[in-house]
């Protein structure tokens, strides 16, 4: 039986609406991740009353979860005036924070606000690791402070693992610590090229060995055996010619803290600015979401035919910052080899002469793409 | 008349969707789609108007039913609705 959930994801597709909206409030940010993809200078972000009058759009064009991240959206010293506007509109908002700045009164505000959750991102149970990645002396300490406090509350936290080099063993004890402290995990292994398109940052990515064990411990993705199962063979051609690529630009969208607006936060396809044009207008009308909308599984160039069709997630946001949206996005056909042990099409086409063996082959492709 | 007050819950998300008003629960992020009269009921829980009030104005004529039977209905939706935590219900008015 289909959700209402799904229900209303699958209307909200039929009649164009865009059911949730991810806002930075700014990319000012208190830490400096080394896998960061942002250029934390404030380069004019959008004034209080920009925002309000933003949200008011948004609420008129349907959308309904809104997610307000950075940045760290504490360096805003408006983040609680926006954020009631965003509850008096009656949004579904999601926070995401480092924390660091929680303190119980903000803690005390976020919850009698009605948030939904809260995410916060913690890179290690070790503060030499966790601050080392973040490069703020006492991060760690101060995240699981505002952690607690927002708990303590009665907010729903939930930990967001980013896994990179510096600390992918570490992923079993972060997870353990968020149930020790009855908050939800979720891990990623996906670093994201900067906004600005350079890859460099990539090389931060854990190598295809490491994800591979990942993939295979059932603490982390269920049942590793039905998980990494051989790939069940190119998408059906009736249903590639209609399945849609992911929800970006066609139920979600991305906004900036200086009003752009793009498919998806990994997809930084620029569609036009608030600032210039109501929101609704360049979501109903803008040439770059109509060629976004446009795209079916079955014209993604190596992907139909490819034997991961049926079960890849394939980001049309990541493909795009390799140089073709409708193309192969590398770094999942590199999940999808790490999952399965079977090379995509796209890999096996790159035909990468044997570095160091094994998976450690198509990884190399993946973290050595040319910047753009 | 009822003495009966309704309020939406602080913490609940709302949002038209396709002309249906979909309603997510801030306590356990269930998710409610409402139908009609639900919807004028949500619209109008303001914390002050009294429930009899509001089906006198917004349900009984749009509706083509009967007073008594309209808010007998009305209480049962609103004290529904307060069980998955959507609506705030009192004797008294309700600081929104």
């Amino acid at each position: 039986m289909k959700s209402l959930m799904h229900e209303m994801g699958n209307r909200a597709l039929e009649l164009g609406i865009p059911l949730g909206v991810q806002l930075d409030l700014t990319y000012r940010c208190n830490e400096r991740c080394v896998h960061c993809y942002l250029d934390h200078e404030d380069h004019g972000e959008m004034t209080t009353a920009e925002i309000v009058g933003l949200l008011r759009q948004l609420a008129d064009a349907g959308v309904f979860f809104l997610t307000l991240s950075g940045g760290e959206i504490f360096m805003r010293p408006d983040f609680f005036e926006i954020l009631e506007e965003a509850r008096r509109l009656t949004f579904s908002v999601k926070l995401k924070t480092n924390a660091v700045m929680v303190r119980p009164a903000r803690a005390r505000r976020i919850a009698q606000l009605g948030v939904e959750s809260v995410q916060i991102s913690v890179y290690s149970h070790k503060e030499e690791t966790h601050d080392a990645i973040t490069k703020l002396p006492g991060s760690l300490r101060r995240t699981l402070e505002g952690a607690r406090m927002l708990r303590d509350e009665g907010v729903k936290v939930s930990f967001a693992n980013v896994l990179m080099k510096h600390n992918s063993g570490d992923y079993p004890e972060v997870k353990a610590l968020a149930e020790s402290l009855g908050i939800e995990y979720k891990c990623d292994a996906t670093i994201t090229p900067m906004m600005d398109g350079d890859r460099a940052v990539l090389a931060l990515n854990v190598d295809g060995d490491t994800l591979a064990r990942i993939y295979r411990d059932d603490a982390m993705v269920g049942n590793a055996g039905e998980y990494c199962a051989p790939p069940s063979g190119p998408m059906d051609e009736q249903d590639a010619l209609h399945s849609l690529p992911c929800s970006a630009g066609h139920s979600a969208a991305y906004i900036s803290p200086y009003g752009e607006v793009y498919p998806c936060v990994q997809f930084p396809m620029p569609c036009g600015n608030v600032r210039e044009q109501r929101f609704v207008d360049i979501w109903r009308h803008s040439p770059q979401l109509a060629d976004v909308r446009s795209i079916r599984v079955a014209d993604v160039q190596g992907c139909s035919s490819c034997v991961h069709g049926g079960s890849c997630s394939r980001c049309p946001g990541l493909a795009y910052t390799e140089g073709n949206m409708r193309g192969p996005s590398t770094q999942d056909c590199e999940r999808s080899y790490a999952r399965t042990g079977v090379p995509s099409k796209n890999l096996l086409e790159r035909r990468a002469p044997p570095v160091t063996g094994g998976r450690q082959v198509f990884w190399m492709v993946a973290t050595q793409q040319p910047v753009k | 008349m009822s003495d009966l007050y309704v309020a939406r819950a602080r913490n609940a998300a709302a949002r038209m969707i396709g002309g249906e008003m979909m309603i997510m629960s801030g306590r356990d992020s269930s998710l409610f789609s409402l139908n009609a009269t639900a919807s004028i009921l949500w619209e109008a829980a303001d914390g002050v108007t009294p429930l009899a009030q509001i089906v006198e104005g917004r349900i009984v004529g749009a509706f083509d039913i009967d007073r008594e039977s309209a808010l007998k209905d009305a209480e049962e939706v609103v004290r529904g609705l307060a069980d998955h935590g959507i609506l705030r219900l009192s004797e008294t008015p309700i600081d929104p």
